[in-house]
Formats: structure tokens, C-alpha cells, sequence
């Protein structure tokens, strides 16, 4: 029994059942694992974690520069902005929004420049329910294709103080 | 329990009954080889289970366990507030308090209930189980007070509203350094109780209080303490630099190194749970069927699995994270292929296996599941550690795995699904075990017997009822998008659909049932040890056990059966199928969302 120290001859080959289901739950092991290379080489969903350190004031500038050479228009008093197909395109977190709002167009592939200018962030595309963590001084890259239209939401999920759920942005693909 | 007392030679052990503090019995070392020690502190001889019970072990595990239910208290009165939160037709709390709640539970719960309890359970695999003494009163006082005292200025810091950081204290959030400070005081006053296991284990190797290889579930705890040291050390690898960085002495660490590190003690600290919590399963199979393991080698193998692989989970909470790559990833949250997974499914195996064995040996061989139908469900120890059994695996274990895979994260990370996850884990899985102990603790080791026992009998059930259905609530409204550690989804509402507030209201709902369940236990366990009756002198009362069926014992079984548990096929191979269902259903879910790299 479990309370008491074992046989002297405890050390022993499993049998049976016992032995059976170790190899199963191990073979089971093995295919979970294979799956995450599996889905690198053929998947179309993966997060390689491609990132650059980068000063948070640095990469608020090259944002800007982003928004005044691409705005496109207006929405709720954040600039509308709309990067080249299949350029890079940028995206700023800081307490409490999502700065600017981007126009994405379906089916083009974007390097998509994710930082934060104070705390810790995260990023929630919704309602895909798509989820990227963001850090100050990292510039995170998310090459990403939309394949859906419409207009979707970000919200932090990265508690980032107290007005944290009002941290709410908007991306729009056509 | 005549099982248990049958086994042990009595005459052995000196008896010594007297409630008196440690200290004051008369020590006694006939046959212990103890007394080449000048170590203060008797024993006694348990009158239910006729096993040796050190008096200084019994006087810290009486107060380590004391602590952890007041912490569990704590954190059990935050806990409501917050499920009444995040109902959001209910939306209790103003936002600084939800944060500020939410800090505290995290704390409280995840730490010092837990931490507390496992120091009890560490003195009481290193004592009782090996005939040995506690190596130092003095050690366990130090442990105890920097504990407390960390403990203590961590949820006063926390009320003055000076770390409002929530548990992991992402840097650049920063809280006042008492609240560093104080962790760093538990984290230590910990691995010094570590270090008095250690000692004991040692002492009683080198006097010979015991024969052969350790207890099984000494073998677990010693697992259980292993990790802890390494997780600790993780916490202080974090802690320090930032408790130095809040008190402006050094500049900022990283924050990506801050994360690695953290969730080196975060996450790990939950695999120290974990092998606690196997290691009371297989002791509370033993205390309420008489159950044994059918193979030690694979139950032992099982545990330095744990140890060996469990310690890189660290990166389940990096795996959208910029600046770590892929590779690492992958190697780092399957655990090294898995083989901590393994682990637990061989637990998972085992435990109900050698009940099946257990049972069937009485008798109760009918059909596959007879053995299972004439368990002793009355006994609320055995009942919360089967429905532990069955919450860890099926809720907590498939989808750990599952999120954990590191594509899969993608569509999980940081939403309800996340705690929806844990929840089933160290709630519905480690706390839920910790809670069918403790009817067993306190009858034999402060020796009073429940009071209201039919209360008691139904408290496991409400408990699990409400943390499932809690679990459950979140992991629906996770799936559609639903932020973990948001006061409120008002300002994004329209993102979501209608539906999640039925699952936020499930939420809420499981939130309330889960609360009554854990104050009819902490209400039932602090008024048995004011009001319960002694049992000093005689065996406690008896929570019900199988019955051993007339003419049935061990050699009336033919010998190549003795080792078939076709019941306990049945239910692993539903449990696999339910785990392949819920991962394959999780890729095609990814499958459907935006291409990215």
C-alpha cells in the first residue's frame, strides 16, 4: 500500500493492462507532439514569435510616420489607416487604446509591427478570437493574411491597469 | 481502517497518548536509533491506524493546516466577488476593486492556501510514514514565521491598494515593495520547510526508522519538494531584481526575461500541486479502500517523470510571446514530448486501477463496474479525491494539453479559457483532494471528529458541482473571445454574441455553488475543531468503508486475475477518446481563423 515502504522486489516490469495503456498514452504523446511541427511546415496558423528590440519612443515615431504616410481617413477621432497590399503595417498599444485603426484588404499578406508604449498588452482580434501577446520594447511581427471582411475589434487582454476594458480598438479588412 | 492496523506492527511503535504539546511528552526512542539526536519531541501511536504520529509533526502540520484554510478563506470571499463581477448581469464590483480582489485570490489561493498545506502534507510524509521524528522544531518555527509574516504584509499591502498587479505582477506594472518583499518571505520560509523535509528524509535514511525504499506516497511528496525547490528558486530569481528595482536601487528588468522567469515559479509552483495531489490520491485510495499500487516501479517512474520534464512549462504562457521562437516553443510547453503528460495519464491509470483491485479482492467482482457501485461513496475523503480524479482529467488535463499546444494557443491565450482551465486543475483538482484529506486529518491528527457528518458527506459533491460548472462557463465564453482579467466586456460588447452571457452567467452561477461548497468546508472544519468530540483513546468515527463481502479474501481470487482491471480499461479508453475529440476538435477551430506566422 502507499503508506507503508514497498516490497524488497518492487522494481518491476508493468503487466497486462498497465503496460498496454503506457504505451498507448505514450504513443498518443508522440502524435500531439508531432503535430506542432506537422503544423509549421502545412498549416497556415502559427505564431513564430519574430521580434526586434526596439526603444518604445523609437517605435512610436516610425508609427507615426506610418499613419501620416498611409491615413486614409477618420473613425471615433482615430486616423483610418490604410498600408500598401502586402507591406508592413503598424500598430501601437499604450493605456488605454489601439492607435491607429488599420484598413486591411482580404487576402493580402501583411508584416504587421505590434509594440507597446507602457505596459504589457495583449492582443484580441474579435470575433476571431485571435490572441498575440504585446511588450514594451519588442517589436513584435505578426505576418498576417485576413481572410475574412468586415469590421473587427481588438480588446487587451493583458490587464494594463485600471482602465483596462476600455481598451477597446478597431480593424477594419474590405 | 482494521486493514491499515493490521499491517502495522503496533509493538513497535511506544504509545503515548497524552494531548500534551510537543515538547512535553516523554521521549521515547526505544528502537528508533532517534536518541543518538537531542531532539525534543515524542510520539504517539495513532489509535485508528495504529502508525506512529511524531508530536512535533502533528503540532506544525496542525498549524501549517490551520493557516492554509484561514488563506483558503481569504481567498474564497475574493473568489465570490470577482464570479459576482464577471456576471455581468450582476457586475458586483467597481473596477479597483475587482483588480485589487482579483490579487488577492490569485494570491491567496495559488500560494498561500496551497503552500501551507503542502508544508503539512511534506512534515507529515516525512514523519509518520517513515516512524521518524521531525529533524527540527526549530527549523519548522522559522519556515512558519517568515511564511506568515510574507503572507501577512502581501494581503495588507494588497487592501492598502498599493499592488493592485494582480498575481503575476507583470513588470512594467510595479507595486509597493512590501508586496516583493513579502513573497520573497514566502517563497523562502517555504524552501526552509522544504529543507526540514529534506532533513527529516535524511535522519530516518541514516538512522534506519524505516526498511527498504520510502512509502509510495513519501516517494510523491519527495517529488512534489524537489520541484517546489526549483520553482522557488525560480521566485527568487524574479523577485529579488524586482523587489531591488521598486525600491529604485537598479534599473528595470526585462520584461520578456521577467515573464520566463516568472512563470519558471508560476507555472511550476502548479506542477508542485500536482505531484502533491497524485501523491494524496494514492494516500487517500489507501485511507478509504485499502487500495495499493498494482506496480511501484511504474507509479515511482510516473513521479520522476514529473520531475524531470515538468519543470520547462514555464513557456505555455510564452507561446504568442515575441522574442522566443518557435522551436523553443514547441520543445519547451509539450514538456519534452509530452512525458509529463505521460505521467499523469499513468497516474490517472493507476489510482483507479488499484481501487478496482482493491474492491474486486473484497469481493465485488460483478460485472465491470460493480466494484465501482460499491465503493464508498458515503466517505466524503474518498468521494472529493474520485471526483478530483475525474475533474483533473477530463476538464483540467484535456484542455491544459490542448491550449498548451503552441498553434492552438493562438485562439486560447489570455482568455476565460485559460482560467476555465486551472480552475479544473488546482481548484477542482488539487484544492478538491486537499479538502477529502482533511477529513482524515483532522480526525487523526487533531484527533476530533466531524460534527454534522451528513453535511460533510455532500460537501465534495456541491463543491465540484460548482467549480465544473464554473470551469465550464468560462471556457465557452474563452472560446468566443472573452478576456481573462477584465472587470467588464461592456466596452467591446457588441463583439461578442449573445450567448456569452449565458455562459458568463454559468460562470457566476458555478462561482456561487463553488462558495457555499468551500464554507460548509472551511464551516464544518473550523466547528469540528471547536466543537467537534475527541476521539482521543479510540479509532475515529468510521466515514464508511467497502465492506469486505463473506468469504471473499485475497487468495479466493484466481491468481491471473488478480492483476485485470477491465473497469478501469473502460474508463481510460473513454477518457483518450474524449482527450483526441476535444485536441482534433481545437485544430479545426484554428484551421478557420487567419492565416499568420
Amino acid at each position: 500500500m502507499s503508506l507503508e515502504p514497498p516490497k524488497k522486489d518492487w522494481f518491476q516490469a508493468p503487466k497486462g493492462a498497465e503496460r498496454v495503456w503506457i504505451g498507448i498514452a505514450l504513443a498518443w504523446c508522440f502524435v500531439m507532439f508531432l503535430m506542432m511541427p506537422y503544423w509549421h511546415l502545412f498549416g497556415k496558423q502559427n505564431s513564430t514569435g519574430e521580434a526586434y528590440k526596439v526603444e518604445p519612443r523609437a517605435f512610436q515615431e516610425r508609427v507615426e510616420a506610418f499613419v501620416e504616410a498611409n491615413q486614409v481617413g477618420e473613425l471615433d477621432g482615430q486616423p483610418v489607416v490604410e498600408p500598401p497590399p502586402g507591406g508592413e503595417a503598424y500598430l501601437l498599444a499604450r493605456m488605454w487604446s489601439w492607435y491607429p485603426v488599420l484598413k486591411l484588404r482580404q487576402g493580402e499578406t501583411y508584416r504587421l509591427h505590434v509594440s507597446s508604449l507602457d505596459l504589457q498588452h495583449g492582443m484580441s482580434l474579435l470575433p476571431m478570437n485571435m490572441n498575440f501577446q504585446v511588450l514594451p520594447g519588442y517589436d513584435h511581427v505578426l505576418t498576417i493574411t485576413p481572410t475574412s471582411t468586415g469590421t473587427f475589434t481588438i480588446v487587451c487582454n493583458e490587464f494594463c491597469g485600471v482602465g483596462h476594458s476600455m481598451m477597446v480598438g478597431k480593424l477594419i479588412v474590405e | 481502517m482494521r486493514g491499515l492496523r493490521d499491517m502495522n506492527t503496533t509493538a513497535e511503535f511506544e504509545t503515548n497518548t497524552s494531548e500534551g504539546a510537543p515538547g512535553k511528552a516523554e521521549t521515547q526512542d526505544k528502537g528508533r536509533g532517534w536518541n543518538l539526536r537531542s531532539l525534543v519531541g515524542g510520539s504517539r501511536t495513532c489509535d485508528t491506524t495504529g502508525m506512529p504520529v511524531c508530536l512535533d509533526g502533528q503540532f506544525f502540520i496542525r498549524i501549517n493546516a490551520v493557516l492554509a484554510v484561514v488563506f483558503l478563506l481569504i481567498g474564497g470571499v475574493a473568489a465570490i466577488l470577482l464570479a459576482l463581477t464577471r456576471w455581468e448581469a450582476v457586475h458586483l464590483l467597481p473596477r479597483e476593486w475587482f483588480y485589487r480582489m482579483l490579487t488577492l485570490h490569485g494570491l491567496n489561493m495559488l500560494i498561500f492556501w496551497i503552500l501551507f498545506f503542502e508544508v503539512a502534507v511534506l512534515y507529515f510524509a516525512c514523519t509518520t510514514l517513515l516512524n521518524a521524528r521531525l529533524y527540527s522544531r526549530k527549523v519548522a518555527w522559522v519556515s512558519l514565521g517568515m511564511m506568515l509574516t510574507g503572507a501577512v504584509m502581501v494581503n495588507t499591502v494588497i487592501f492598502q491598494g498599493k499592488a493592485d498587479v494582480l498575481l503575476t505582477s507583470y513588470l512594467p506594472l510595479l507595486a509597493h515593495p512590501a508586496f516583493y518583499l513579502g513573497i520573497i518571505l514566502v517563497a523562502v520560509g517555504t524552501l526552509v520547510g522544504v529543507f526540514n523535509f529534506f532533513a527529516t528524509l535524511y535522519m530516518a535514511r541514516k538512522y534506519k526508522t524505516y526498511e527498504g525504499s520510502v512509502p509510495l506516497v513519501t516517494f510523491g511528496a519527495t517529488a512534489a519538494a524537489i520541484i517546489a525547490v526549483v520553482t522557488l528558486l525560480h521566485g527568487a530569481i524574479v523577485m529579488i531584481p524586482t523587489f531591488l528595482y521598486s525600491m529604485g536601487w537598479i534599473g528595470q528588468p526585462d520584461p520578456m526575461w521577467y515573464r520566463m522567469i516568472w512563470w519558471g515559479l508560476g507555472h511550476q509552483s502548479q506542477q508542485v500541486n500536482v505531484a502533491a495531489m497524485v501523491a494524496v490520491w494514492y494516500m487517500v485510495a489507501t485511507l478509504t479502500t485499502g487500495a495499493k499500487p498494482l506496480n511501484e516501479t511504474v507509479c515511482r517512474g510516473a513521479f520522476v517523470l514529473y520531475i524531470l520534464f515538468i519543470n520547462i512549462a514555464s513557456a505555455h504562457h510564452l507561446l504568442v510571446d515575441p522574442g522566443v521562437g518557435a522551436t523553443w516553443k514547441i520543445w519547451n510547453t509539450s514538456y519534452a514530448m509530452y512525458l509529463a503528460v505521460l505521467a499523469s495519464m499513468i497516474h490517472g491509470f493507476t489510482v483507479p486501477a488499484s481501487v478496482e483491485v482493491a474492491m474486486r479482492n473484497k469481493g465485488h467482482r460483478k460485472g465491470l463496474f460493480g466494484w465501482l457501485t460499491a465503493a464508498p461513496w458515503r466517505n466524503p475523503a474518498f468521494s472529493a479525491v474520485v471526483l478530483s480524479v475525474v475533474i483533473f482529467g477530463f476538464i483540467g488535463g484535456i484542455t491544459g494539453v490542448t491550449l498548451g499546444t503552441q498553434q492552438i494557443n493562438i485562439i486560447a491565450h489570455n482568455t476565460l479559457r485559460i482560467p476555465g482551465h486551472f480552475h479544473a486543475t488546482v481548484v477542482g483538482g488539487t484544492t478538491l483532494a486537499f479538502m477529502g484529506l482533511t477529513y482524515y486529518v483532522v480526525p487523526l491528527l487533531f484527533r476530533k471528529d466531524y460534527i454534522l457528518r451528513s453535511v460533510a458527506r455532500v460537501q465534495p459533491w456541491i463543491f465540484a458541482a460548482g467549480i465544473t460548472l464554473m470551469s465550464f462557463g468560462k471556457s465557452f465564453a474563452g472560446s468566443m473571445g472573452v478576456a481573462r482579467r477584465t472587470s467588464t466586456i461592456g466596452p467591446a460588447e457588441e463583439a461578442y454574441g449573445a450567448a456569452v452571457h449565458v455562459f458568463l452567467g454559468m460562470l457566476g452561477i458555478g462561482g456561487v455553488l463553488a462558495f457555499i461548497g468551500l464554507m460548509l468546508f472551511v464551516l464544518l472544519t473550523v466547528g469540528t475543531l471547536l466543537l467537534g468530540k475527541s476521539n482521543v483513546g479510540r479509532p475515529m468515527a468510521c466515514w464508511g468503508k467497502p465492506a469486505d463481502l463473506e468469504g471473499a479474501d485475497m487468495r479466493s481470487r484466481p491468481e491471473h486475475e488478480e492483476h485485470k482491471t477491465p473497469g478501469t480499461v473502460i474508463l481510460v479508453g473513454v477518457f483518450l477518446l474524449a482527450f483526441a475529440v476535444y485536441y482534433f476538435a481545437n485544430w479545426a477551430a484554428l484551421a478557420d481563423v487567419w492565416h499568420v506566422r
